[in-house]
């Protein structure tokens, strides 16, 4: 696999010579950093600490058209998200580009999830490594780190003047052949330096979990109080899960404008009391306290008992635009202290 | 079998047949639907217990489960209770409209497992409607399982699914007791609630399976019955229902712990269950 360089101010020339792939990057609007398909590589910033909003939506969009049909018809038009030019993700962090591969093993299981696999079929994702990662990054207690190559295809390290881009997969080879008039052969020296800057980078990290035991023993503490410790400050916003790379619940729902109708999945979220509620009336959780516990449960419990891994990839998001200051690692905390206490007791 | 390219499709399926279960404001309506393209039946199978999302385009689809057996060839029945939007939608169609059907998904009851063994069904309400399939099964599969005893009660005498169908039962030579919520006059049978049914008619657990499905209440009070008489965890069995939107295990929300009801379920056993704090919820 092939490592390359080239001088940041030329940044929007490698941008350019991928002209025959649709390019997400990260756009600042309004202080505001989210991926956007690149219209003008000027637009674009490497200079970031993470996106404010993850760009999950490139594989799973806030909404997106499942099928449309004509009112009263039965032939369906099938979207396929998997038509078009291949797509970049350009400069993901290594947290993102994780929660990609925790949420295929939901959208992969048992029945293929057609749209969110033909997004990623078609995407190549060219990481950008964290020289500064924010206060309240955590990635690695969830198996990630700053640099982390494991979920890419091919990682770029911001050097100062120079970023340094190496190629880690086929996929990532592509882009380096596209770009190669754009970029110069790297040596040792970016080799060393990126080294260098991803071992930095972990050791800035400042927040941590030990999440041994967490999986196991959150069921145990379903009627425990400590949970209203945290929802009752908790308004229900939903903006945990809205800006969680991992969190990937939905709605269906039929849009009809006279004739022309659609069905659509959207975004959704276990935090909104509708989320469960029965026709009935009935609901299975019916208020914050079982929502926060279900939210927090799924992510450390329910889904590594169904596959294996803990579905946070520790990106801080969460916790940084809370509105009232929940914060997922001193949950964390308090549950292990939660079933200590219970052990003294029993 | 659902679409493999993309679980999301329905297929298109005309209402044969519908009529009127029960009346009132919550009134239940059963479809009986074939698909518009037959060779649907080429790939199509169910067992009983699985269930389907049934819908109409423009409106929208909602969980129910297959209240057919596959011994009942060339259609499919849904027993629908109007409480919503789409079952609202669903109850305006009369023979000859369209509706979706996308499935089967979700487990079902192990039947092959309960071969040779007592089984015991405990309905109530519109909860018969999962059970008729394993009741219908067992019918058209006598040598394989010993006695049958179909235990079920409504409000009402009105409010039973399936009246039609109960002298079948005793006529085969299975055991029907049927029961109203309250007395009414010329009912013959039992009046009182489901679980004081169970009791009155005490069945034996010895090589026996119970299973059963109604409102949640009345679900808790049967198990606990169960157990005074005898039933192991691992002898009941019960369906659980949730809101979905998926059916295949991807949107989120019909979660009790670590399982899906749409996929790990509908079926699961006590044993199971009594495991996972938030399945009664």
């Amino acid at each position: 696999m092939g490592d390359f360089k080239f001088a940041k101010e030329k940044l929007t020339d490698v941008l350019s010579a991928l002209k025959d792939f649709k390019v997400f990057a990260p756009v600042k609007t309004d202080g505001v950093v989210r991926f956007q398909e690149v219209a003008d590589p000027a637009q674009v910033s490497l200079d970031y600490s993470n996106s404010n909003v993850p760009p999950k939506e490139l594989m799973f969009p806030e909404t997106e058209t499942l099928f449309r049909y004509r009112l009263g018809g039965t032939d369906l038009d099938v979207a396929n998200p998997a038509e078009g030019p291949k797509r970049v993700i350009f400069g993901i962090r290594p947290c993102d580009a994780q929660a990609f591969s925790i949420v295929d093993n939901l959208y992969g299981w048992d029945f293929p999830d057609p749209y969110f696999q033909g997004r990623r079929a078609n995407t190549v994702l060219v990481g950008l490594a964290c020289a500064d990662p924010c206060a309240n990054c955590f990635c690695p207690s969830v198996g990630g780190s700053p640099a982390s190559e494991d979920n890419v295809d091919a990682m770029m390290f911001d050097l100062g003047d120079t970023i340094y881009l190496k190629g880690l997969t086929d996929r990532g080879e592509e882009i380096a052949s596209a770009i190669s008039g754009a970029v110069e052969a790297a040596g040792d020296a970016e080799k060393k330096a990126a080294a260098g800057q991803a071992e930095e980078a972990s050791g800035k990290i400042q927040r941590s979990i030990d999440t041994s035991g967490i999986p196991e023993k959150l069921p145990s503490l379903y009627d425990h109080p400590f949970w209203e410790q945290f929802s009752d400050r908790c308004l229900g916003c939903g903006i945990c899960t809205f800006l969680c790379p991992t969190c990937h619940c939905f709605d269906i729902q039929d849009e009809v404008e006279q004739f022309d109708c659609r069905r659509a999945r959207m975004w959704d979220t276990c935090m909104f009391s509708e989320y469960s509620l029965h026709t009935s009336g009935h609901n299975p959780r019916p208020t914050r306290k079982e929502r926060t516990r279900n939210r927090i449960s799924h992510k450390y419990s329910y889904f590594p008992t169904k596959f294996d891994v803990i579905a946070c990839v520790g990106c801080g998001r969460c916790i940084n635009y809370c509105p009232v200051n929940i914060d997922i690692l001193d949950i964390l905390e308090k549950s292990k202290q939660a079933e200590a206490k219970e052990e003294q007791t029993a | 079998m659902m679409d493999e390219s993309n679980p999301y499709l329905p297929y298109t399926v005309k209402v044969e047949e519908a009529w009127f279960e029960t009346p009132g404001e919550r009134c239940i309506k059963t479809f009986k639907v074939n698909f518009t393209d037959e060779k649907v039946w080429d790939t199509w199978s169910h067992k009983p217990g699985q269930c389907a999302m049934v819908g109409r385009l423009g409106v929208g689809e909602s969980m129910f489960c297959i209240s057919s057996a596959p011994s009942e060839e060339g259609y499919l029945r849904f027993s629908v209770m109007r409480m919503g939007k789409v079952t609202s939608a669903l109850h305006e169609l009369e023979a000859g409209d369209l509706m979706t059907v996308r499935g089967p998904v979700g487990n079902s009851f192990p039947l092959d497992e309960w071969e040779g063994k007592d089984i015991v069904t405990i309905g109530g309400g519109i909860g018969q409607a999962p059970l008729r399939p394993v009741i219908n099964y067992i019918r058209a599969n006598r040598d394989r399982f010993g006695e049958l005893k179909v235990l079920y009660g409504a409000r009402t005498s009105d409010d039973h699914c399936f009246k039609g169908e109960f002298d079948d039962f005793r006529k085969e030579g299975h055991g029907c007791h049927l029961a109203v919520d309250v007395s009414e006059e010329k009912w013959p049978h039992f009046v009182g609630f489901v679980p004081n049914l169970l009791m009155e008619v005490s069945p034996s657990p010895e090589n026996a399976v119970a299973v059963t499905c109604g409102p949640p209440v009345m679900i808790k009070f049967v198990i606990q019955n169960l157990e005074k008489l005898g039933f192991a965890p691992e002898q009941i069995y019960t369906t659980l229902e949730e809101r979905m939107k998926c059916g295949i295990g991807k949107c989120g929300r019909c979660n009790i712990g670590h399982l899906y009801v749409c996929k790990d379920g509908p079926v699961f056993s006590y044993a199971t269950l009594k495991e996972i704090p938030e399945a009664f919820a």
